[in-house]
C-alpha cells in the first residue's frame, strides 16, 4: 500500500515544453506509466522517449525503454483515450491555474502542479473552482509525489528513495530530498513522499497528508517538514493531538529568518509576528512530534519517534 | 513589491476611491508651490507634510539629524497667518525633512533617507477607523478586515482586543457582496451619509485589490470627516510579485532606491538573496534548504550573513555572481556551499564553484557540502582542483567546519 499513487497509476502531462519533456523522460525511465500529453497545437502527434532504464524505479524491467506518448488537444480527450486518473502540470505560471481547472473538469482524480510563480489570485480562483469537485490538487510550486519502486510524478531524483515504512510530507523541495535520503540511509525507507509546495495558496495540506498516512496500513510513521509563514503547521499540530495514531517526526526551517522578508518561497514570510518557526516548533512538540534540532538529524528523529512510540 | 503612499493614493483616486488632495514633491520650491492650489481646492488652511519612504510608523518616527522633528507634520500656521504663513512653514519643514534620515519602528536603527514628500490638504476628522484587504491563508481567500481602532497597528488590536476586528471573506467569483459591505459599515458604527459613503468605499477598495493583484491594501487610518465623508488618510499597498507581469502601471512605480542594491543585483541573475548581519556567507540550492542552512549555522554557534537560493538550474555564471555578491560584504569571513543535487548535478556545481573561484579569486575559507546526483564525481572534481576547499560530509559537519575556519 501507499497513498495517492502506485504502480497502477496512469499519468498524463500538461505542458510538454522543455521542462515537461525532461521530467517526463525521467518518469518513464523510473517506470511511471506516462500515457498521454496535452498540447493544443501539437495534438495528433506523439512524443518519443527512449534511453537507459532507471533501475532505482519499478523493478523487473529491461535495461532500455522506448515509449511513445500520444499528444491530445485537451485533458478530457486525453482521459477518454488513456484512462488516466492523474495529471502532472508543467505549464508556465500565467496559464497553470487554467490547466489545473481543466484537469478538474475532465474528472482527473489527482493533479500534481509543479509550476512555480503562479499569481496568488489565480490560485485563489482555482481553489474555489476545485472546492465542489472531487479532484485533489498537490502543489503548486512543489517537487511532486513519489511512491518508491512504483510511480514517480514530478522533479525529484528517484534514486535517493527506497520503498519502506515512512510517509513524508513537506513544503520544501530540497529539504524533502534531505529527509528522504536520511530515511533511506537509516533503513526506514518511504511509503510515499508528498511535496505540498511553498506557495501561500496550495491544494493538499499537512492535515490531508497526515490523515492519508494515518489510514494507510503500510505507513508506520510520518515525517513532516514545515517552514515559516502561515499557520498550517499549527493546525496540523492540533489535528495530530486529536487524531494521529502513528509516530510523527518533523523539522521546521527558518528559525533564523528575519521578519517581513520572503525567504525564497512565496509563502515563507513572517507577517505581523505570525508564522515564526518558534511558534510552529512549540505547537508540534506539544502535540508529541519529535522535532529534529537540525536538518541533519531528521532520519534520527524519525527513528527516535518510532522507538519511543511503542 | 511595495510602493509609496502617494502612489497608492494615485491608484485609488483613479478608481474613484476618496483620498485627500495632495502633491508629491522632491524640492523646497515644489513644496511651497503646492500650498496655494491645495488650500484653494480644499478650502482648509491646514496642510500636512508627509515623508515618503517604504516603511510604516512615519508619524511617530523622528529624524536622526533632528530628534525633535517628526516624519509627518501638520501645518496650522495658516489659520491665523494666512497662506503666506503656511508657505513659509511648509518651506521650512521641507528644507529640514528632505535629505534627512527618518527612523521609524520599521526602518531599523539605520533609518531611511527622505527624498520625497507628500504635501496634502488637512482634513476635519470626526473618527479614525481601520480597513484592509489581505489574503487569509487558512481559507485561501482574500478578506476585508475592519476595525474601529484606527491609527493603531492592527497586530496590536488583534492581540489586545480581537473582538474589535470585523472580517468579511471575498468570494473570488463574486467579489465583495453588497450585504457584506453593509455589515462592515454597521460594524464600524457608521450612520447616515457616512454609512453610504463607507459602503461605497469598502466595495471600491475590495474591487481595486482584486483588479490590481495586491498582496496587501491597508488604510490606517480610514477617516470619517465632520461632514460625513469617508476617505483614506493614509494608504499602504504592496503587490504580489508573481502577478506583476500583468500590471505594467504598477511595475513603473517600483522605487529601486528603497530596496537593497545587492538583492536587486542578485535577482538579475535569478538568485534569491537576502542580506543578514552575520559573518558566514552561504550558497544553497532550494529555498527550504537555504533557510535550514542559516539555521544550522546558528545552531553550531555562528551567524549567517545571508540567505541565498541559487535555484534548481544554476550555471557557472550564477555561482560566480553569488560569490561576488556574498564576498562584497566586508563582514563575511567564510562561505558555506550546501548543495543537494537532484536535477542539479553535483559535478556541474563543483565545476561551477572552481570556475567561479578562478574568476573571483576567493581568499576566504570555503566549505563545500555536496550530496545527491553524481556526488562522487563532484567531490573528485573539487579534490583534484588543487584549490583550498574543505569538503563536508553532511550539513552539520559543513556548518562546524566553516565556523572553525572563520574563527582561526
Amino acid at each position: 500500500m501507499s497513498v495517492l499513487i502506485d504502480s497502477g497509476t496512469k499519468v498524463i502531462v500538461q505542458g510538454m515544453g522543455k521542462t515537461g519533456r525532461f521530467h517526463t523522460d525521467k518518469a518513464v525511465a523510473y517506470g511511471t506509466q506516462m500515457v498521454g500529453a496535452v498540447h493544443p497545437s501539437r495534438a495528433g502527434g506523439t512524443e518519443i522517449f527512449e534511453g537507459e532504464t532507471d533501475h532505482s524505479g519499478v523493478p523487473g524491467r529491461p535495461d532500455a525503454y522506448h515509449v511513445e506518448v500520444p499528444i491530445f488537444r485537451s485533458v478530457i480527450e486525453a482521459v477518454a483515450a488513456s484512462g488516466a486518473t492523474v495529471s502532472v502540470v508543467y505549464v508556465p505560471p500565467p496559464f497553470a491555474a487554467d490547466a489545473i481547472m481543466e484537469a478538474a473538469d475532465a474528472g482527473i482524480e489527482l493533479v500534481v502542479c509543479i509550476t512555480e510563480g503562479i499569481p496568488v489570485a489565480d490560485m485563489v480562483e482555482a481553489k474555489s473552482y476545485l472546492a465542489p469537485r472531487s479532484t485533489r490538487l498537490v502543489g503548486p510550486n512543489c517537487p511532486g509525489v513519489i511512491t518508491p519502486r512504483q510511480c514517480k510524478i514530478g522533479i525529484m531524483p528517484g534514486y535517493i528513495h527506497e520503498a519502506g515504512r515512512i510517509g513524508v510530507v513537506s513544503r520544501s523541495g530540497t529539504l524533502t530530498y534531505e529527509a528522504v535520503h536520511q530515511l533511506t540511509q537509516v533503513g526506514l525507507g518511504q511509503t510515499t513522499a508528498i511535496g505540498i509546495g511553498g506557495d501561500p495558496v496550495n491544494g493538499t495540506d499537512f492535515i490531508d497528508c497526515l490523515n492519508m498516512f494515518n489510514e494507510d496500513p503500510e505507513t508506520e510513521g510520518v515525517i513532516m517538514i514545515g517552514e515559516i509563514g502561515g499557520t498550517a503547521e499549527e493546525e496540523a499540530a492540533a489535528w495530530i493531538t486529536s487524531h494521529m495514531t502513528k509516530p510523527v517526526a518533523g523539522f521546521i526551517a527558518g528559525t533564523t529568518a528575519p521578519s517581513g522578508k520572503r525567504m525564497g518561497h512565496a509563502g515563507a514570510i513572517i507577517a505581523g509576528g505570525k508564522g515564526t518557526a518558534a511558534d510552529k516548533i512549540n505547537a508540534l512538540e506539544a502535540a508529541g512530534v519529535m522535532i529534529a534540532p537540525t536538518p541533519t538529524d531528521m532520519g534520527q528523529a524519525m527513528l527516535t519517534a518510532m522507538s519511543t512510540d511503542n | 513589491m511595495k510602493i509609496h503612499e502617494f502612489q497608492a493614493k494615485e491608484l485609488m483616486k483613479a478608481r474613484g476611491i476618496p483620498v485627500p488632495q495632495g502633491y508629491e514633491v522632491s524640492s523646497v520650491a515644489e513644496a511651497i508651490s503646492a500650498v496655494a492650489p491645495l488650500v484653494e481646492a480644499s478650502g482648509s488652511p491646514i496642510v500636512v507634510v508627509k515623508s515618503q519612504i517604504h516603511a510604516g510608523g512615519r508619524g511617530k518616527g523622528r529624524f536622526k539629524e533632528e530628534p525633535e522633528l517628526a516624519g509627518v507634520n501638520v501645518v496650522t500656521d495658516g489659520i491665523n497667518g494666512g497662506i503666506e504663513a503656511t508657505k513659509r512653514k511648509v518651506g521650512e519643514l521641507a528644507a529640514r525633512m528632505l535629505g534627512s534620515t527618518l527612523v521609524t519602528v520599521q526602518t531599523g536603527a539605520a533609518g531611511k533617507e527622505v527624498t520625497r514628500l507628500y504635501v496634502e490638504q488637512g482634513i476635519d476628522i470626526d473618527r479614525e477607523l481601520y480597513l484592509s484587504v489581505v489574503l487569509d491563508r487558512s481559507t485561501s481567500r482574500n478578506i476585508v478586515m475592519a476595525s474601529t481602532e484606527g491609527g493603531t497597528e492592527i497586530e496590536e488590536v488583534a492581540a489586545e482586543t480581537p473582538e474589535k476586528i470585523i472580517k468579511a471573506e471575498i468570494d473570488p467569483g463574486l467579489g465583495l457582496l453588497d450585504f457584506q459591505a453593509r455589515q462592515l459599515a454597521y460594524g464600524l458604527g457608521l450612520e447616515g451619509a457616512a454609512f453610504k459613503n463607507g459602503v461605497r468605499f469598502v466595495k471600491a477598495l475590495s474591487e481595486a485589490a482584486r483588479e490590481l493583484d495586491t498582496d496587501l491594501v491597508e488604510i490606517n487610518p480610514l477617516v470619517v470627516t465632520t461632514d460625513g465623508r469617508v476617505m483614506a488618510l493614509d494608504a499602504k499597498m504592496s503587490f504580489e510579485a508573481n502577478a506583476l507581469y500583468r500590471h505594467p502601471e504598477v511595475q513603473d512605480m517600483r522605487d529601486l532606491s528603497e530596496e537593497d542594491a545587492a538583492e536587486i543585483e542578485a535577482s538579475g541573475y535569478g538568485l534569491s538573496f537576502i542580506k543578514l548581519d552575520g559573518t558566514i556567507g552561504c550558497m544553497v540550492n532550494g529555498a527550504g534548504l537555504a533557510m535550514a542552512t542559516m539555521d544550522i549555522i546558528k545552531y553550531v554557534g555562528g551567524e549567517p550573513a545571508n540567505f541565498l537560493d541559487v535555484g534548481g538550474g544554476a550555471e557557472k555564471e550564477q555561482v560566480a555572481a553569488a560569490f561576488k555578491i556574498i564576498t562584497r560584504d566586508p563582514r563575511v569571513r567564510g562561505i558555506f556551499v550546501n548543495i543537494f543535487g537532484g536535477i542539479m548535478r553535483c559535478d556541474t556545481i563543483a565545476q561551477g564553484v572552481i570556475d567561479a573561484v578562478a574568476e573571483v579569486g576567493l581568499r576566504l575559507p570555503l566549505v563545500v557540502r555536496l550530496e545527491g546526483t553524481n556526488v562522487e564525481l563532484g567531490k573528485q572534481i573539487l579534490d583534484e582542483s588543487g584549490l583550498n576547499i574543505l569538503s563536508a560530509t553532511d550539513m552539520k559537519d559543513g556548518a562546524q567546519k566553516i565556523l572553525e575556519a572563520t574563527r582561526t
